[in-house]
Order: C-alpha cells, then structure tokens, then sequence
C-alpha cells in the first residue's frame, strides 16, 4: 500500500527539482517563477497528504490559501516583468538589481 | 495493486516533468511541461480523496495561471540563448546541493519523525463523503477570516497586476469628452467685417 | 407600573449623539447648527426626565438590563438601568439645570474659537452624568464617574493656550486620580465579598453580610468588611465632591469657562459623591464608624472652606469655596443618616449655586473677564436683571426663608443636631458646632461678595466702563429659569414631594433610601417637636446666624466701608492664613510635588541620561544594533538566487535539526 512517506518522497523530490531549477536558470525570470511554482506544489502535495492521513481537513484548505497566494504572486510578479521588460527590454535577472540600492 | 500502479505513474510522470521544467531549452517547453507536471499532481491528489483541491489545480492553475505564463513568454520576445548561459556552469552546484537536500528530504520522511498520530493506511472513504461540500463546511466556519483575507489579497493582486502593466500612449488620440461639452461658442467662432 | 425602555434610553442617548455629530462635523455645522442641536438635544432630555420624574411620583419605576459589557467566567458587567425616586430627582436636576446652562453658553461662548468644541464637551458631560445616576450597578456608576472627570478635566482645560488652565486641569485629573483609587478599591471589594456589583443583589446581601461579620486585617488594623467598602468608595467621593483633604482641585477648577464652573463644579458632576453615598444607603447605614467619618470629613470642608471663603478676592474663587462647603453639608446630612436631606440640598444647590455662577459668568463677561471683586462695585445699576436674580441665588445660600437653601439646609442642621452617635459622640457635637457656625459664615461671605460687586464704592476701571452693559437674553433668560428654582425648588420639595418626611419610605423617597430607624435622625427630631407651625424657623438658631452673617456683611461693605480693611490689619495672620487657603497648596507641595519633583530629577539624572544616553545601554546596546547593521546591510543584494540560496539553507537547517531529534 501506499504509505505516507512515498507522498512525502514525491514532494522532496519535486522540492529538490524546483531548488535546482532556481540554481541552473539563473538568468531566465519566467523559469525562476516557474521553479517556485514547482516548490509550492510540492509543499501542496505534503499539505493535502498530510490532510489524508490525519484525517484533517485543514491541510486541504492551507493548500486553497497557497494557491491564492501563489496566484498572486504569479499575477503581480508577471506583470512587474512585463513592466521591467517595457524600459529595458531584457528579462535577465543581473539587470535586476537596482533595488539594492 | 491498482493503487500502487496509479501511484507509481502519477509520480514518475510529475518527476519526469519537473525534470523538464527545469532542463528544458526553450521556455515555451518548460511552461508545457509544467502544466503537465499539474496534471499529474491533480492525479496524485485525487488518490489522496481531495477531489476539490485536484480539481482546483487543474482549472485554476493549468486553466489560468499557466496560460498567463504563455502569454508572457509568448509576448516578449527573449534571446533565449543568453538566457541559458552557464546552464551547465552552475549544474555541479546546483544538483550537489539537489541531492544533498533529497537525501535529508527522504531521511526525514522515513526516519518517522511525521509519522506521529498517522495511521498507517488510511482509508479511502469513497462516494459516502463529499469533499468539497466538507471543505466548505470548514472553509466557511472555522476559517472564514482568513478567507476573507486570501479575497482580498487576490483583490489587490489584480488592481495591483493592472496597475503595473496599464500603459497610456502619449500619442494616442482620445476624445477629450468634457473639453467637447464645456466648448464655447466664443472659443470656435470669430465675427470677422467684410 | 415600568418605564418605557425607549424614553429611558432616548435620555442619556441623545446628549451623546448631539456631542459626537457636533464634535466630529462642527467644522461643517458651523456655531449656529451646532448649539441647536447640542441644546435642543438637552433640552429634549429634560422634558423627557421631567416626564419620567411625574410617572414615577406615580410610582412607576424600571429596573433591568440591556447587554452585557463585559463577562469574564462569573465576572459579570450588564449595561443597565435603576429608575427609583433618587435617580429621577438627580436625572431632573442634571438635565434642567445642563439644559440652562447649554442656552447660557450660547450668549457666553459667543465668538469663541472652541465654541463648537465646547458644545460638544458639555453634552457629553451631561450624557456622562446621565450614565453615573442612572446605571444599575456600580460598574456603570464607575464608568460614569470616570467620563465626568474625563470631561471635566478636557473643560477646565478648555483655554489650552493658558498655562494656568492646564495646570488646573492637570491638578483636577491627579487629583481625582487619587479619589478614584479608592473608589475602584471600594467597588472591587464589593465583588470580592458579593460576587456582583449590582445594586439589588448587593444591598440584598448587606443585612446578611453584617451579621456574617468578616473583618479585614490590614498592616495590624482590624477593620469590619463593611466599614472598609464604604471608607474606599467615601474616599472616591472625597475626590469627586472635593472634600478635605483631596478639595484642592475645585477651587482652582474656576480656570474653566464659567458656565462650567456652574454646571460640573457646582451643580451637578460634585455632587455625584453625595449621590453615590446616599445610593449606597444601605451599606453605609451598616457602618457607623463610615458614618462617623463622612460627618467628620463634611464638617471639617464645610467649616474650612467657609473660613477660606470669608476673604478671597476672586469672584469665583468666593463661589467655588462656597460650593465646597456646602458640599460639605450634603455629606454631614449623609453621614448623620438624613440622606434625604442630603439629597433635597443638592438638588436645592444645584439651582441657586448654578444660578450664583452663571449670574457672576454674567458680570464677568459685563466687566471685560474682570474677575476680582476688588475691581467691581455698583454694577446695580447696569444690570438689574443679573442683580435680582444673584440676590436671589446669595439670599437661597444664606439660607433665608423662603427660598430654597433655607428649607434644606435647616432640614439638615436640625438632623445633625438630632443624631446621636453611640460610639463617636464628639463627631456628632463637632457636626453641629460646625454646620451652625458655617451658616453665619456662608451668610456673611456671600453677601460680602455680593455687595462688593454691585453696591459699595464704584471701582471698576475707566476703560471698562463704557462697555458695561446687561447681558443679552440668551445670558439673562437662564438666569431668570434658574431664579425660579432657587425661589421655588425648597418650598416644592417639602410641600409637593413630602421629601423632608421623617418616615423616609412613607415620604418621597420610598425604597429608594434605606435607614435605619434605630439612628433616623429626622425620627428624632419629629418626636421631639410635634407641631412644626410655619413661624417655627424663627426660634432655630440657623436663621438666626444667617441674619447676623448678612447683617454682619450689610455693616461692613455697606455701611462702615473702612472697617474691613482695619479688621485685616488687626488680625493680619489670621487673615494671611485665609488668604492662602490654610497653605493647602503649599503643604501638598512640600509632601508630595517636591519628593516626587526631587525623585524624577535623580531619575533624568541618574537613570535616563548617565545610564542609558551615554553609559551601558548606549554602549552595549545602541552601538552594535548600529554596527550589526552595517554588516546586515551587505546581505541585501538584491540577487533572487541569494535568496533562494539562503531559503535552501534554512531548509537544511530545519531538516537536520528534525532528523537529529527524530
């Protein structure tokens, strides 16, 4: 039978993808989003089977809040790199570092 | 026995696909195979009993999200090659660090440390329940404030979105409909003696 | 027979809704929008209370509660109401003599930069004070108590670019501060011993909590549980209603404008003590040595301040010692049992000493803000209607028969007399040695004051002179309503309302005051003398003394012009020693100002500059936030891939210290 820590494998190992993604695209914005994407539905898997196995329905429903803030974040960070695109006409993050200050 | 296979192909096939996200040249390719990397988690959820939540993935994130990534990608139009420069600089790094992390990842899931007040296989309760239905029994009680938080949030993330990306064109001509009202006769007309 | 609940609720409701809209828009509204509503508000208030007074004569009454405030396990707060006798007389006298005052402001304030501020304020005073009589259970009283003081404070300190208004102000605020403590104590040790606050169910309880007999052991005293409640919950009055020792404030609260000064610091927020100790009846009958104490404590402020009152130049100043002193009277009536007494002088007070105020407010606006009666004279005969009606006010005070002050206070210096206390008989033979001797007193001051503004000797300086004019209708008006009830109000309350009925439940109060008949000093005084005839006052020793003190300040302010000032020179320390109001002020400053001046110096010395400016705390503390914070700085690269690369690392972190433990 499936047990809980096969669920749990899934996730680290989608974790782990999504970690090296951020290190190997290091250049490519969209990419780096994308890889965020891919840790939040790891810890989505985690959220939801958990939920299963404790029998708790509030995993379930941090993963709705997740996904709110996840949708967000994706419709505010797209928009500010479509805006970013506008002036400089380049995605790359190194020119994105003005706010260092 | 037909779980496990169910099991064993919805994870391959979301691995496989995470793998593609990260690897693949082109970004119109990752943001595909992301997209199916979704569709295979939904599946994953749906083993799990959270119809709702799998469902949601897919019309939510596959139906809106992703295609704003498209339509992103899709719109600007990006040296992809420069983008992928030191690819493989960063590789030896980036998966020592993968590996590392997996291994503690896994150590931890089977060391037992979460596994405390779990059953060991829990039941699937079928058709008798209605998850959507419970979650909003929850979702509408004991969580309401921070359903309302997560409305508002989306609220401001879209006048927010909108915000950022509205352009107005200096040279576009717009009709100035309260210059047109307020028009006086003095201001057009000139009496001129012949 | 109940109440309606609407009408109840519509009392205190609509000064509180007139203050907020006037407080929050009276930019928008403007002066004139604004003082209508605020005083059609009270005004509407009064005839309401004036119609809940008559059904209650009827003998309706309400008792219930409309929601809770607070509840804490059995902890308990109800917002509610207690309609009986007592609360509805208090309810009449506030909002009749608030509704005068509100028209007054109107001719007084005129022109005032605050004047909507202002309107604002005394409507929610009036709401506060409504709260305070009215509630059903003494955290209501307690909150009421509370907004009055707040209010009274914002009020004195109504002209803030003065100094000395402030300084008032804050002197009010501590002050009071210090009578609250104990107020708070009293009504927590009521729940500590009841386990409720509520009037009914504690005043159920007394009788059994009495013969039940706990004593408190307090730093090697032992005091009955009874006997402390009602010292604590006395000393709040003792603030409130300015009696010695805590009386310094008042006096000094006249830096308020005066129809303030008439309103919270004469007529109706100082006299919530005497309210507070007659509602508590119940208890404090239990306690003689309380009683003991509240008698004591009113007749020292009755004798003290009319002492002070004999030589002040401050035409305030006279009043608001004046005011002082008769509250001292309202406590001796409380103290030896003739609450109803207590209670028929305040509301009598309440008209002829508001009327006193608003009546010198009037003057003072006459005479350009001139307050020093030194600087006034023969104002007669530029304003007749403010003569009449402040020689109405000082005759009422004077206690001379037929106006108001006369039948209340007799009532109570014939109670004094009567009281016989079992264990304290000097307190009792101090009571009436007092009383009698401040009612020659009173008599004297008042008409002193009165005769140097409006008779004697012309001095009011040339400038101001040719202003000097009677005041408008809005000023005079209120006058003339107030004239009424400081004529009538006495005659009214023993003739209409029985109030001075010896049988206390067969008079007017009914239930609403308890007593018990084993010290009724009115019972006394009914058996002594069967046949009170109408002529009978002119064998009692008050009338007597007040036609002397009268006759006494006719000679001296009158007559023999130069006498005062000889008699000053004769008795010059004595006169030095009033003058300065007993060194009050100047003993509380070396007590308390100058320790606590001394202890927040070596503090700012010692504890903030030495210590935490430029010792340990700057050093250790001050220096390396600012050094880490240099170092922190560079950690914001603004990269996203630091950022991941730091999350990584936490996560890392968290792993190991899960698997280490597992």
């Amino acid at each position: 039978m499936i047990g809980l820590s096969d669920y749990l494998i899934v996730a680290a190992a989608l974790f782990s993808l999504g970690v090296i993604g951020l290190f190997l695209n290091r250049k490519n914005v969209i990419t780096i989003l994308m890889c965020i994407e891919l840790m939040l539905l790891a810890v989505n898997i985690n959220f939801v089977a958990f939920s299963h196995y404790l029998n708790d329905l509030g995993g379930q429903i941090f993963v709705f809040f997740v996904l709110t803030v996840a949708a967000s974040e994706v419709a505010v960070g797209l928009a500010i790199l479509v805006a970013f695109y506008r002036t400089r006409r380049s995605i790359e993050v190194e020119d994105i570092n003005t706010l260092q200050g | 026995m037909l779980e496990t296979a169910f099991f064993n192909l919805f994870a391959g096939l979301s691995i496989l696909s995470g793998m593609g996200v990260v690897l693949a040249r082109n970004t119109m390719h990752s943001v595909m195979f992301l997209i199916f990397c979704f569709f295979n988690a939904a599946g994953l959820f749906f083993m799990l009993d959270a119809e709702f939540i799998g469902i949601i993935m897919i019309l939510i994130y596959v139906g809106a999200v992703m295609v704003l990534f498209m339509f992103v990608v899709m719109m600007l139009e990006v040296n992809q090659a420069r983008l992928r420069e030191g690819f493989l600089q960063y590789l030896p790094l980036g998966g020592m660090i993968a590996i590392i992390l997996i291994i503690e990842f896994v150590a931890a899931a089977q060391s037992g440390v979460f596994t405390e007040g779990i059953k060991a296989t829990a039941v699937h309760l079928g058709q008798q329940v209605n998850n959507t239905a419970e979650i909003g029994q929850v979702l509408y009680t004991r969580y309401l404030l921070g359903f309302e938080i997560a409305a508002v949030i989306l609220l401001v993330a879209l006048v927010g979105a909108i915000v950022l990306t509205l352009r107005a064109r200096k040279d576009a001509k717009y009709q100035n409909i309260s210059a047109q009202v307020h028009v006086r006769k003095e201001d057009r007309l000139r009496k001129v003696r012949m | 027979m109940t109440l309606n609940t609407t009408e109840l609720l519509a009392i205190p409701a609509l000064p509180l809704i007139a203050s907020l809209v006037v407080g929050m828009f009276g930019w928008a509204l403007k002066e004139k929008l604004s003082h209508t509503i605020t005083s059609a508000s009270v005004i509407v208030s009064a005839l309401l209370s004036a119609h809940i007074f008559m059904q209650v004569l009827d003998g309706a009454s309400f008792y219930g509660n409309f929601w809770t405030w607070m509840l804490s396990d059995s902890f308990v707060v109800p917002v509610g109401m207690m309609i009986d006798r007592l609360t509805a007389i208090m309810m009449l006298t506030v909002t009749v003599v608030s509704a005068c005052v509100h028209i007054y402001t109107i001719g007084y304030m005129h022109g005032d930069p605050g004047y909507t501020r202002f309107f604002s304020y005394i409507s929610g005073f009036t709401f506060s004070m409504l709260v305070l009589v009215m509630g059903n259970n003494f955290f209501t009283l307690f909150f009421g108590w509370e907004a009055v003081g707040l209010v009274s404070y914002l009020l004195i300190g109504f002209w803030f670019k003065r100094e000395s208004a402030n300084y008032a102000a804050l002197k009010a605020f501590i002050v009071n501060r210090v009578g609250d403590f104990g107020f708070a104590v009293g009504i927590l040790a009521i729940w500590y011993y009841f386990g409720t606050i509520d009037y009914r169910e504690v005043f159920a309880q007394v009788e059994t909590f009495v013969a039940r007999g706990d004593v408190l052991h307090f730093m090697g005293w032992e005091i009955s549980a009874i006997t402390f409640i009602c010292l604590a919950l006395f000393v709040g009055a003792m603030g409130k209603s300015g009696q010695v020792p805590l009386h310094v404030w008042l006096p000094d609260s006249m830096e308020g404008p005066t129809p303030i000064s008439a309103l919270i610091h004469a007529a109706t927020m100082v006299t919530a003590g005497v309210f507070m100790v007659a509602r508590c009846s119940p208890m404090f009958e239990f306690s003689e040595t309380a009683l003991a104490a509240v008698v004591l404590v009113g007749a020292i402020t009755a004798w003290m301040c009319a002492t002070i009152g004999l030589v002040q130049n401050d035409i305030k100043r006279v009043i608001a010692y004046s005011t002082c002193s008769q509250l001292g009277y309202m406590f001796v009536a409380c103290g030896v049992s003739a609450y109803s007494a207590g209670i028929f002088h305040l509301m009598t007070h309440a008209y002829f000493k508001a009327l006193l105020f608003l009546a010198a407010g009037s003057v003072i606006h006459a005479v350009m803000a001139e307050q020093d009666i030194r600087r006034m004279g023969q104002l007669r005969k530029y304003m007749p209607v403010t003569w009449v009606t402040m020689l109405i006010a000082a005759l009422a005070l004077s206690g001379v028969p037929p106006f108001a002050g006369f039948w209340s206070k007799d009532l109570i210096i014939e109670a004094t007399m009567a009281r016989e206390f079992t264990e304290y008989g000097w307190v009792g033979t101090f009571g009436s040695f007092a009383v009698l001797t401040a009612v020659f007193m009173t008599a004297f001051y008042t008409f002193r004051m009165f005769f140097l503004t409006f008779h004697n000797s012309d001095r009011v300086p040339a400038e101001t002179k040719s202003h000097l004019h009677e005041s408008p209708k809005v000023i005079t008006v209120p006058l003339v309503l107030l004239a009424i009830g400081a004529l009538g109000s006495g005659i009214w309350g023993v003739m209409v309302l029985d109030i001075a009925n010896p049988e206390i439940a067969a008079g007017y109060f009914g239930d609403a005051i308890f007593v018990l008949d084993a010290h009724n000093p009115l019972m006394a005084l009914a058996e002594e003398s069967h046949d009170h005839a109408w002529y009978h006052f002119l064998f009692t020793a008050p009338f007597w003394l007040a036609i002397g003190g009268i006759g006494l300040a006719t000679l001296m302010y009158l007559r023999e012009t130069a006498m005062p000032a000889r008699m000053a020179e004769a008795f010059r320390p004595l006169y030095t020693f009033l003058l300065h109001k007993w060194y009050w002020d100047e003993l509380y400053e070396r007590i308390f100002l100058r320790p606590a001046q001394c202890l927040g110096n070596w503090l700012w010395q010692k504890g903030d500059l030495a210590m935490i400016d430029r010792g340990v705390i700057h050093g250790g503390i001050v220096d390396s936030i600012r050094a880490g914070a240099a170092r922190m700085r560079d950690m914001q690269t603004g990269m996203v891939f630091h950022y991941a690369f730091a999350m990584v690392i936490g996560v890392f972190g968290f792993l190991t210290y899960l698997l280490l433990k597992a």
